[in-house]
């Protein structure tokens, strides 16, 4: 609201500016220029431009910056018939208008199962309690005082690419891979607290609880809360933004995304695991014996390939790169491969640094494009020696009704007019 | 799937009682985290606190406060309260879950996954129901309405009968049918992990699939577009 009025007075000042001008006579002067010199060569050089010439707007027309209004295609988007309603639902980060491993914070994708909780951090609270020498509770204030780490790490959702384990559904990067993010993570780590707290010995599992309305609960496994768990309280440098979990949520780096709580206001220590709704009745992987995986929490080596991609199309032959992104819930990406004839010959892309565990990592790899039908694919390797599997891989073992953990390799098609979609192949 | 044997009982379990009593006068006095009650960050957890926020249920029933109900007692309840989203019998409405029925459908091409075909706990039904449903209404419903109303989702996939009075005992130890339908630890990895091909490698190559052939994409500008 602040920067709307600010916006109106920035304008109101400008055109007063233009008024002035005109009513000096320049208005005909610069009319007949700009006609002569359009005449030969481009007019964005040979053109004066209002930007050239005016003032723009001064440091006092936005307390919080915003993209430029010529970005207002580059958005966070969701799919209506998916879910119920959006307040339990989703949306896509459109990975195609990114550039290096950062998402903004503002296109981060979006996962609620209760809408977004919009809390005061004076009133919030993160209890520590049951098998613990001392069951606490800590402020913001206190656990901004605490030691604390920064780290890079992806988040993506379990069901990311979900809807494309029977073939290709969905015509679109953003919806098919957009369920990924990455952000610089500020908070404590959680085997500090776990520490400070004095868990017991036969304590096996943490209960994570947020403080939305739908009391969003995982239990994870101790080992991963003294490995590299945190409880976070900042994004990319700022307040983590209330979608997100504001003020204050765990990151547990690699695993799904719906075990990193967010509006984390609770943490119990038990020696067993709650089998809470989020962990029997979803995400558990369905097979088709009728059995199902549950706690199979690592998001496993998966790329996309974010450009071209049917959002972005390619104008006619010439020289392109091909560029997309990669992750790993189990470490740092070894290698990306990619096809632009379907998996039959491969060269290893080009890695952006830096590269880093549990994060993303863009590639790209020069393609001179000859026109005609091509299949771009790329294939991912972290330091594990895991590959990238196709989705025949995939299948062979857990069938098409596992809902979650699709992580194989994405065909586009690049068609003679230069639009690209997503096919399957067999 | 087994969990450890039975922790102590909810109430006041764990450390609270001793803590409690040590802590409870610190928070009256309103001490935040400092050196004054011996604690660098933080304080002590009141009892009356903890139990505000301790709701959790676990498998083994621990967590499931004193009550009873039966599913006739829920019936009502589930009309006024649910069945807007679940349908009068629990069959879903739009996209709203399915609660009832779906039995033996887990191995076919297009599993149903209910509360009575999928869920392996009774004490998963009662935790979410209480913490999370109705939908928008969250910690609305009291312990013996969530009583009521699970027991009545039992009854609608006929897993209790519709009189039978059943309270936390015998609640939790109430069996689903796909309770061993799950396992762990993760298998995973469970794809191939060899060398890949580089060259004139062996793999189809013929499109079996276009998504632009379902036409189910959102429009980018429209339909799906954020504001």
């Amino acid at each position: 609201m602040t920067v709307n009025k600010t916006e109106t007075k920035a304008v109101g000042r400008r055109g007063f500016l233009k008024s002035a001008s005109a009513l000096a006579g320049g208005a005909a002067a610069a009319t007949y220029a700009k006609s002569t010199l359009a005449a030969s060569g481009d007019p964005a050089i040979t053109e004066l431009k209002d930007w050239n010439q005016y003032l723009g707007y001064g440091v006092d027309a936005q307390g919080y910056g915003v993209p430029s209004s010529f970005e207002e295609g580059t958005i966070r988007r969701w799919v209506p018939w998916l879910t119920a309603s959006a307040e339990s639902s989703v949306n896509f980060s459109p990975l195609y208008d990114l550039t290096g491993f950062v998402t903004p914070n503002g296109l981060h994708f979006e996962r609620h199962h209760g809408g977004i909780a919009e809390i005061n951090p004076a009133e919030h609270r993160l209890m520590l309690h049951g098998m613990v020498d001392k069951e606490l509770v800590f402020t913001m204030d206190d656990i901004r005082r605490m030691p604390s780490e920064s780290h890079f790490y992806f988040t993506e959702c379990a069901a990311n690419s979900g809807m494309e384990w029977r073939g290709a559904q969905l015509n679109s990067c953003q919806f098919t891979y957009g369920m990924v993010s990455t952000a610089q993570w500020t908070g404590v780590p959680l085997k500090w607290l776990l520490d400070y707290v004095g868990a017991k010995d036969g304590a096996k599992w943490i209960l994570a609880e947020g403080a939305d309305a739908s009391g969003m609960t995982r239990t994870i496994p101790i080992e991963k809360a003294r490995d590299d768990v945190l409880i976070a309280f900042a994004q990319n440098g700022e307040a983590i933004r209330p979608e997100q979990g504001y003020p204050l949520r765990l990151v547990v780096p690699g695993f799904e995304g719906n075990m990193s709580i967010k509006w984390l206001r609770r943490l119990e220590l038990g020696d067993a695991p709650w089998m809470t709704r989020e962990e029997t009745s979803k995400y558990t992987d369905l097979l088709e014996d009728g059995r199902s995986r549950m706690f199979t929490w690592v998001q496993e080596a998966k790329s996309v390939i974010t450009n071209p991609c049917p959002e972005r199309p390619v104008d006619g032959k010439g020289q392109y790169k091909i560029e997309g992104l990669a992750w790993s819930g189990h470490g740092k990406i070894q290698r990306v491969d990619v096809s632009t004839d379907g998996g039959r010959n491969w060269q290893s892309a080009r890695l952006h640094e830096p590269v880093l565990p549990k994060c993303m990592t863009r590639f790209e790899i020069p393609w001179d494009y000859q026109g005609g039908d091509a299949l771009l694919v790329s294939r991912a390797m972290d330091e594990t020696g895991y590959v990238q599997p196709s989705m025949t891989e995939l299948q062979a073992v857990r069938g098409v009704n596992s809902i979650y953990h699709n992580n194989a390799m994405q065909t586009w098609l690049v068609n003679p007019s230069g639009e690209v979609e997503n096919v399957r192949l067999g | 799937m087994s969990v450890s044997a039975k922790a102590p009982a909810r109430a006041g379990g764990y450390l609270t009682v001793v803590v409690g009593a040590v802590v409870g006068l610190l928070v009256t006095a309103g001490v935040a985290g400092t050196e004054e009650n011996g604690l660098a960050f933080g304080r002590a957890a009141a009892p009356e606190e903890i139990a505000a926020w301790d709701i959790d249920i676990r498998p083994d029933g621990v967590g499931l406060p004193p009550g009873s109900a039966s599913a006739a007692g829920g019936e009502e309840l589930f009309y006024e309260r649910c069945a807007a989203c679940h349908g009068e019998f629990g069959e879903g409405v739009d996209r709203w879950p399915v609660l009832m029925g779906g039995f033996d459908t887990l191995t076919e091409d297009r599993p149903e996954k209910t509360v009575g075909s999928y869920w392996p706990y009774t004490s998963t039904l009662w935790d979410y129901i209480h913490r999370a449903m109705p939908f928008g209404e969250a910690q609305s419903l009291t312990d013996d309405e969530v009583y009521a109303v699970s027991l009545y989702v039992l009854y609608l996939n006929d897993l209790v009968e519709l009189d039978a009075v059943h309270d936390q005992d015998s609640f939790a130890a109430i069996e689903m049918p796909n309770a061993d339908g799950f396992f762990m630890p993760d298998p995973r990895p469970d794809t191939p992990t060899d060398e890949p091909c580089m060259r004139a490698c062996d793999v189809p190559t013929e499109i079996v699939g276009k998504a632009r052939i379902l036409d189910v994409t959102p429009d980018q500008e429209g339909e799906g577009t954020l504001e």
